[in-house]
């Protein structure tokens, strides 16, 4: 029973994967439709390329080919006529029959080793985002000092902690009333943490752990967005961008070959720009035309000199104004909160735009030296405007935009703002790039090495054991199967050192049934006949099997808690290994022992 | 086959080789420490194939005109397969791709087979982390064995796991081998692995112990080695026959995994024979030490 659902979750792997094409719209916001999959498939049968079959699927559309040439003819055709409207991946797709992927079973996912692809691990500096929010707050104070009047006698930032001094007692005692009114979080914990110093009328303020911990989540958060809008950018099929610990995030693009052109993507920052709306009288040198993003409200004439660009904003969040109205809310660090109050000054009721500014590629069709059709990737920068809306006050670092809209654009809006630069910036501190040729090379040299192993294990349990040899070979076979069939069921990653797993478990597999056999002779040593001697020789052995077994269970379950990537393959097929091998020597040895030799009158029995 | 070797007779013997193995393994980690892998020690490998056997000369020259001291070229697998080592504290991610451009700048048909950087922070934690898995490994393993057996069997089992992984740690350091994750990974298989031996090993001593008086512990220690042997051969052979396999054939990326667990093999049949033996009688394992006749057989003796 175990054993065929084992044979059928390891059936799809014996099915080949097909070469296919995956198409997209650039345009995330809109999923592939009838109409891009009947211009698709005109496409490839106008090009008689060997097309297999073109389907939709989820949100994308695929198309499978019958050897990789026509791939990459089909791909060549597509380009030519679609360009920069969609985004087209070459992919593999698993050709498991309909039946058995009705029952949830696909091939094994193969590790970046086995498939060739990049894989990157990039590190949010949150020290940085620390600091930026440090500056804006004490902005913020000094700033509501004053508005309050105040008097500070200094107040600076200090690595990490905020120094306030104060003239007078009097002074003091509002400044920490209005520290502790404030001292809050959506989320009812503390802030920060206010220490009153034994200086006098000194008060030292620094974020709380809890609000680090917000700021942390915020900022990795914030660039995990931005990576997968930027990853999707990419055309990969199945990445993987996830945030691995407190504070990394993990990219993988299996398939990927030209690492520059991902990290280029990955790396870059889109950006944001503020700019003073031009008046009719501004001189044409001074001012630039730039379209808005959305596409119905034409176009507008901005100043051409930039208040403040995307890296100055800190924060961006939706809310309500006092009417109920949507509004975004910035936040800019002091040097941007600084040159926002000189440029609004003497400027209300102007209008102040938003431009949101990103590096694009665009693929032209052209003619090389010797007149064949090339793609060229040009990049260009794109700005469009997002928001243009008046100035009500002078502005500082904090301000807000009223008046955009419904809800959900002004999330939109924030987002945008948000997403313009990174909520911290990140470093690449881990790279893994594996060429196609060496990922082919690493299945083949692998499965080898599995074919091998198995076959010297099998002739030794042969020549050693005979009969019995047989029976445990045959146990042997169905642990293979077994971990395989496992292995898809889980949905678990083949890595190379995965596949050394798997050779690994072959050769200790038969362990339990060499003690068993050998319990089996000692028992028939002592002189009990044969049936009881196999009876004994299982059921002794089994404590011994269990006690081993549970050992080396410990000490790959350690390898998996601390390993990364390809070493957590390794784990997890030895595991799965001890766990199938225990299974198929106890139970399965055992059924076809007593299927030779069961009920049967033994003279003499060999082992 | 019936085994009847006077094992324990020995057994100075073995723990004089054991501990000049120790003692030299230890010296060497000490005086000359690991060779660590890119995983651990942080920087860039970039490994490229061409076309016919490369001159690395050539590749060194390009190198040093690029600007690069700090750095390693060597053939990896074949002779056109080039790998190229850069040590680099600074943690600059770009490395890989701008060597690997000037290299197909100077022959457009070299192939990129991998480029791996490991920031320097990620080599410490990996380090760490590792040391610390062996550690938990061991500690949960001496536990277990502690539960099911005996505390007795607990050191010998994890003194014969220390034994094994000193001795690979030291063969690894003196001969320079590449230490990376995956002959980790290798290490925590032998640790597994010895110990299934071990077990096997205790198991029978613990049952020859219960089963038989009047014999002197290193006799009934004795008897139950010959009688494990058979199978501790066989099950060592089959290991073996499998990461000879892998040695061989599996390609350059697991040849440290292999070997590591290839040594490991050899070394831990011999540790699960005289180490925990030793260990047994030095610590004086006596009848008493076993008599509380424990459950934990005849609960399974009716399962099939």
């Amino acid at each position: 029973m175990v054993l065929s659902i084992g044979v059928i979750y390891s059936l799809p792997n014996l099915y080949p994967a097909k070469p296919a094409i995956q198409i997209a719209y650039t345009d995330s916001g809109k999923s592939a439709d009838q109409i891009l999959l009947n211009q698709v498939k005109d496409i490839l049968e106008d090009q008689s390329t060997g097309v297999e079959s073109v389907g939709l699927k989820d949100n994308n559309i695929i198309a499978k080919f019958n050897s990789f040439d026509d791939q990459l003819a089909g791909k060549a055709a597509l380009q030519k006529i679609l360009l920069d409207e969609a985004i087209i991946a070459l992919n593999l797709e698993p050709s498991t029959p309909q039946w058995l992927r009705n029952i949830g079973a696909g091939p094994l996912k193969l590790g970046l080793d086995l498939s060739g692809g990049v894989h990157f691990l990039l590190e949010v500096d949150i020290d940085s985002a620390l600091d930026n929010r440090l500056e804006s707050l004490l902005n913020e104070y000094r700033k509501k000092f004053r508005d309050d009047r105040i008097n500070v006698e200094s107040s600076r930032k200090d690595n990490k902690d905020l120094i306030f001094s104060f003239p007078s007692d009097e002074d003091y005692n509002k400044a920490l009333k209005i520290f502790s009114e404030d001292n809050i979080t959506p989320l009812g914990t503390p802030l920060f943490d206010l220490r009153p110093s034994s200086v006098r009328n000194l008060v030292e303020l620094a974020y709380s752990q809890s609000a680090i911990k917000e700021i942390r989540d915020y900022a990795v958060g914030q660039n995990l967005m931005t990576l997968r809008n930027r990853v999707n950018e990419l055309g990969v099929s199945e990445p993987i961008v996830q945030r691995q610990g407190s504070s990394r995030i993990v990219v993988q693009l299996p398939g990927v070959q030209d690492t520059t052109a991902a990290k280029k993507i990955i790396g870059k920052t889109a950006n944001l720009e503020f700019r003073l709306e031009a008046a009719s009288t501004t001189s044409r040198l001074r001012k630039e035309e730039f379209d808005w993003q959305d596409e119905r409200m034409g176009s507008a004439f901005l100043e051409k000199n930039i208040i403040v660009a995307g890296e100055r904003v800190t924060n961006a969040s939706s809310g309500f104004d006092e009417s109920g109205f949507a509004q975004v809310n910035i936040t800019l660090d002091m040097q941007g909160g600084r040159a926002m109050q000189k440029a609004t000054n003497g400027n209300i009721g102007r209008r102040l735009g938003v431009l949101f500014v990103e590096q694009k590629n665009k693929s032209v069709l052209a003619k090389d030296a010797d007149g064949n059709d090339v793609i060229e990737q040009t990049s260009y920068i794109e700005k469009e405007i997002i928001s243009l809306a008046t100035v009500q006050a002078v502005l500082g670092t904090a301000f807000r935009i009223t008046g955009v809209g419904s809800p959900q654009e002004a999330s939109e809006l924030a987002l945008l703002l948000r997403a313009g630069a990174l909520a911290a910036p990140m470093k690449f501190v881990e790279e893994r790039t594996v060429g196609p040729s060496l990922g082919k090379e690493n299945i083949e040299l692998g499965v080898r090495s599995i074919i091998i192993g198995l076959l010297s294990v099998i002739a030794f349990m042969l020549f050693y054991y005979r009969w019995f040899g047989f029976a445990a070979n045959i146990a042997l076979f169905a642990n293979v199967i077994l971990i395989t069939g496992f292995m898809s069921l889980l949905g678990a990653t083949l890595t190379l050192p995965g596949i050394a797993g798997i050779v690994l478990t072959i050769g200790m597999a038969v362990d339990a049934n060499v003690l068993i056999f050998s319990r089996i002779r000692e028992e028939l040593k002592e002189g009990k006949d044969a049936q009881t001697a196999i009876q004994e020789g299982f059921a002794r052995a089994f404590v011994t099997i269990i006690d081993a077994n549970v050992t080396t269970l410990i000490a790959s379950i350690v390898l998996y808690a601390i390993g990364t990537g390809p070493i957590k393959g390794f784990a997890i097929t030895l595991s799965i290994g001890i766990l199938t091998s225990m299974f198929t020597a106890i139970l399965g040895t055992r059924a076809i022992v007593n299927l030779m030799y069961g009920n049967k009158n033994i003279e003499e029995l060999r082992v | 086959m019936n085994f009847n070797i006077p094992f324990m007779n020995y057994r100075r013997y073995a723990t004089i080789a054991s501990l000049v193995l120790l003692i030299l393994s230890i010296g060497s980690l000490g005086f000359k420490g690991l060779n660590l892998g890119l995983d651990f020690s942080g920087g860039t490998l970039i490994e490229v194939s061409y076309e016919e056997a490369a001159d690395l000369i050539e590749i060194r020259d390009l190198m040093t005109n690029n600007g690069f001291d700090d750095f390693q070229v060597v053939n990896f697998g074949s002779n056109s397969d080039v790998l190229i080592k850069v040590a680099d504290e600074n943690g600059n991610s770009q490395l890989g791709d701008v060597i690997y451009k000037f290299l197909q700048d100077a022959n457009p048909l070299t192939e990129l087979k991998r480029i791996e950087f490991v920031g320097p922070q990620i080599g410490t934690e990996l380090r760490d982390q590792g040391g610390l898995g062996m550690l938990v490994a061991l500690g949960m393993i001496l536990l277990y064995v502690a539960f099911r057996f005996q505390y007795k069997f607990a050191l010998g089992a994890v003194a014969a796991l220390a034994h094994d992984v000193i001795i690979i740690f030291g063969l690894f350091s003196l001969f320079s081998w590449d230490f990376d994750l995956t002959v980790l990974a290798a290490l925590l298989a032998v640790i597994g692995y010895s110990l299934n031996d071990t077990i096997v090993v205790s198991d029978r001593i613990r049952e020859n112990f219960r089963g038989e008086r009047g014999f002197e512990p290193h006799e009934i220690v004795n008897r139950s080695i010959n009688q494990t042997l058979s199978r501790t051969l066989i099950t060592s052979l089959t290991t073996l026959l499998v990461l000879l396999a892998l040695f061989f054939f599996g390609g350059d990326m697991i040849k440290g995994f292999s070997q590591a667990l290839i040594i490991g093999v050899l070394i831990g049949t011999y540790s699960s024979i005289y180490v925990v033996a030793n260990m047994l009688l030095g610590m004086s394992l006596t009848q008493d030490d076993l008599a509380i006749p424990e459950p934990e057989g005849a609960e399974f003796d009716d399962m099939p």
